[in-house]
């Protein structure tokens, strides 16, 4: 897991915290971003609820938010 | 351009010193327009001016400037067509404030004058006003006493620590439950079916009927350049006379605590900001209550709340109780909050049992860490913010429990 | 012809039965937040929803192969409105109740990026109710349903569904339950506690 994943990255991987259950899908698609905490939840180190994609990870960010089963992650164009 | 401040011509004379949310004499509209003058009618562009002039901040907690978040409302409403909602949020789920209540109890006019302002200058389609079931007959009271508040709708608050969150507020209106929402775009673009909604803090908005009468520059001449102006702070805790009182921006937090009747000699420190906050230790009395002043301690003026602390007084048994207290009102939404306060808080109170584990300090640090950032409002965060303030401000308090040899008074 | 469409027929709605059953345990087991031995748990989720397309087209073929059939009389009527048929009215009324449910269920889930998280998850509920009207409907309806392979068949598809389903109600069922704060997302507001 990279510790700071792309500073320059233009999309933003968004986790709503209310849909999301930890059910561990998000996880194994993008393992270089996302491990679980001890509860089983996404956990992006140095991120909350807005994880830096870089732009190589981006087909995998968007099967995760079409996989995800509570439909907890959507992708938005960085500011 | 004309000076911003031309338009205001008050016919009452301004209240001077600090007291002036609190200047009035009694509640009722007649006093109201004594104390006061008549209703202004500066609204849109002249109030937008008058409030950027000003620099006045939410008094909520998050002190975002108040003519932002309106003329945010404005521009959508107008892009889009959409009438705006105001809406004015007295639901202090926070336990150490009063000051909203108090304000609506003492001047709830001055309340209404501002809601009707910025509803005018928004051309808002609807006005709301929510608040804890025991603020609402005073204000409603109040409504009846006037003609042109017929449109404001009352809405009872829910009692919990996270009601007041503006989207939680939103929530309530809408009819679902009073519990923050997942947001990707601002409630002042699409907040209440849809709606470019503005929630304010009826301070904020007490304050905005002051300056949309006497002006920016007699905002300005009380407070300091960075926090100018009045603030309602609730003072509780150690101290002979706890209440709410009017101070001026940037007033120095010893002697704000002497106001209340406080000893601060007496005191270890003092929680700013309340249960979200932090703990500013006794050395640091001596700094103002503004934001460049507070940093230093991680903590904020948020909404206004101290509550002192007692030298011969645990923190740690105070602290744990607190966290205790926060993870009980997460709401329940959100992974990382649910699982993660309950646990900070088990170590925070371990600790403080005389639990001698020396790891447990790292522990809550790292459960801190683990919740920041991971909730849809700032419920973990703000409760990870007192959790680690109260390890770092009392570090010997710590020290002391570790080693078995804390003579503090753990009731 | 007539021969052959009926054979399609019977053999497309057994083999749908088994691909319903297989996707079922399956979407309990995306349910269960756990991977499949090796299988990660996209791919569990991927499987699920494909089988469940493979099962869909399955039934397509099984409706419109038996619309040409002389013997069994249907009508496009008898795919939607149940309890209409001409043979057997009641069994093949169980089949047309699960088609509905069918439709219901996967619209909602191909669409579910619109319709909502809360919509999807309703609709996807009545599956319990599907699988068990498709399985009386293969009894009650199906030529070989006195077989014995039909029977084993049979058998073996509720036996799995039905301990798929005794698992689902356990407590541990999903992965981390056992140490994740019993807080569902619905826990009612609770009255304050002041320290």
């Amino acid at each position: 897991m990279t510790a700071r994943p792309a500073a320059n990255a233009r999309l933003l991987l968004h986790i709503d915290w209310t849909a999301c259950d930890g059910r561990g899908l998000c996880t194994e698609i993008l393992p270089e971003l996302l491990g679980r905490d001890e509860w089983g939840y996404p956990i992006a180190p140095g991120h909350g609820s807005d994880v830096p994609v870089p732009d190589r990870l981006a087909p995998a960010a968007e099967e995760a938010v079409a996989l995800c089963p509570r439909l907890a992650l959507s992708l938005r164009r960085r500011d | 351009m004309s000076p911003v401040t031309q338009a205001v011509r008050p016919t009452v004379a301004a209240p001077a010193g600090t007291a002036r949310l609190t200047s009035g004499r009694a509640p009722g509209f007649g006093s109201h327009l004594a104390d006061f003058g008549p209703i202004p009618s500066l609204v849109a562009e002249g109030l937008l001016e008058e409030l950027r002039a000003s620099g006045l901040e939410g008094r909520g907690g998050a002190a975002f400037p108040a003519w932002r978040k309106i003329e945010a409302a404005r521009a959508r409403g107008r892009s889009r067509g959409r009438r705006a909602v105001v809406v004015g949020n007295a639901a202090e789920g926070e336990p150490l404030s009063s000051k909203d209540l108090t304000l609506l109890r003492m001047a709830p006019h001055l309340v209404i004058d501002g809601l009707l302002g910025v509803a005018t200058t928004l051309d808002a389609g609807s006005i709301h006003l929510y608040g804890p079931e025991s603020a609402l007959p005073a204000v409603a009271r109040a409504l009846a006493e006037r003609p042109d508040a017929r449109a404001i709708d009352l809405r009872p608050s829910a009692e919990t620590f996270v009601s007041g969150e503006a989207s939680a507020v939103v929530s309530a209106l809408a009819g679902r439950r009073p519990v923050p929402q997942d947001r990707t775009v601002r409630l002042t673009e699409a907040g209440l079916n849809g709606r470019p909604t503005l929630v304010h803090n009826v301070e904020t908005l007490a304050q905005i009927a002051l300056i949309a009468r006497f002006g920016a520059a007699w905002f300005r001449s009380v407070g300091t350049a960075t926090d100018p102006g009045t603030r309602l702070v609730t003072v509780s805790g150690d101290v002979a006379s706890p209440g709410v009182l009017e101070i001026a921006g940037g007033t120095r937090i010893g002697d704000l605590l002497g106001f209340a009747g406080a000893d601060t000699a007496a005191l270890s420190a003092v929680l700013v900001g309340g249960y979200h906050g932090a703990w500013v230790p006794a050395a640091g009395f001596s700094a103002n209550l503004a934001r460049e002043q507070l940093a230093p301690f991680g903590a904020a003026v948020g909404a206004g709340i101290l509550m002192a602390l007692d030298a011969r007084r645990c923190p740690l048994t105070l602290a744990s109780s607190i966290a205790g207290y926060l993870a009980g009102e997460t709401a329940g939404q959100c992974g990382p909050c649910v699982n993660g306060l309950p646990a900070m808080a088990e170590v925070l109170h371990r600790l403080a049992r005389g639990d001698r584990n020396a790891g447990l300090p790292a522990e809550v640090r790292r459960l801190a860490e683990l919740v920041t950032g991971r909730g849809s409002c700032h419920h973990p965060d703000g409760t990870a913010r007192f959790v680690l303030s109260t390890l770092t401000v009392f570090a010997e308090d710590v020290a002391a429990h570790l080693g078995g040899r804390c003579a503090k008074d753990h009731s | 012809m007539n021969e052959a469409l009926w054979a399609l027929g019977r053999g497309t709605g057994v083999v749908a039965l088994a691909l319903f059953t297989v996707s079922v345990l399956l979407g309990i087991l995306t349910r269960s937040g756990r991977p499949l031995l090796g299988l990660p748990r996209f791919s569990v989720a991927l499987v699920h929803r494909n089988v469940s397309i493979l099962a869909t087209v399955f039934i397509a073929i099984h409706l419109l192969t038996l619309l040409g059939d002389s013997f069994a009389q249907l009508r496009v009527i008898d795919f939607f409105v149940p309890f209409l048929g001409a043979v057997k009215p009641v069994w093949l009324g169980l089949g047309t109740v699960a088609v509905d449910l069918l439709v219901a269920v996967m619209v909602t889930s191909l669409l579910r990026r619109y319709v909502g998280r809360r919509v999807f998850r309703a609709v996807h509920w009545l599956t319990y109710a599907m699988w068990p009207f498709a399985l009386a409907h293969s009894i009650g309806n199906g030529t070989d349903a006195s077989q014995s392979w039909f029977i084993a068949f049979a058998a073996a598809c509720s036996a799995a569904v039905i301990a798929a389903v005794g698992w689902r109600l356990t407590r541990g069922f999903v992965e981390y339950q056992g140490i994740r704060q019993a807080a569902a997302p619905d826990r009612p507001v609770r009255a304050r506690r002041n320290p």
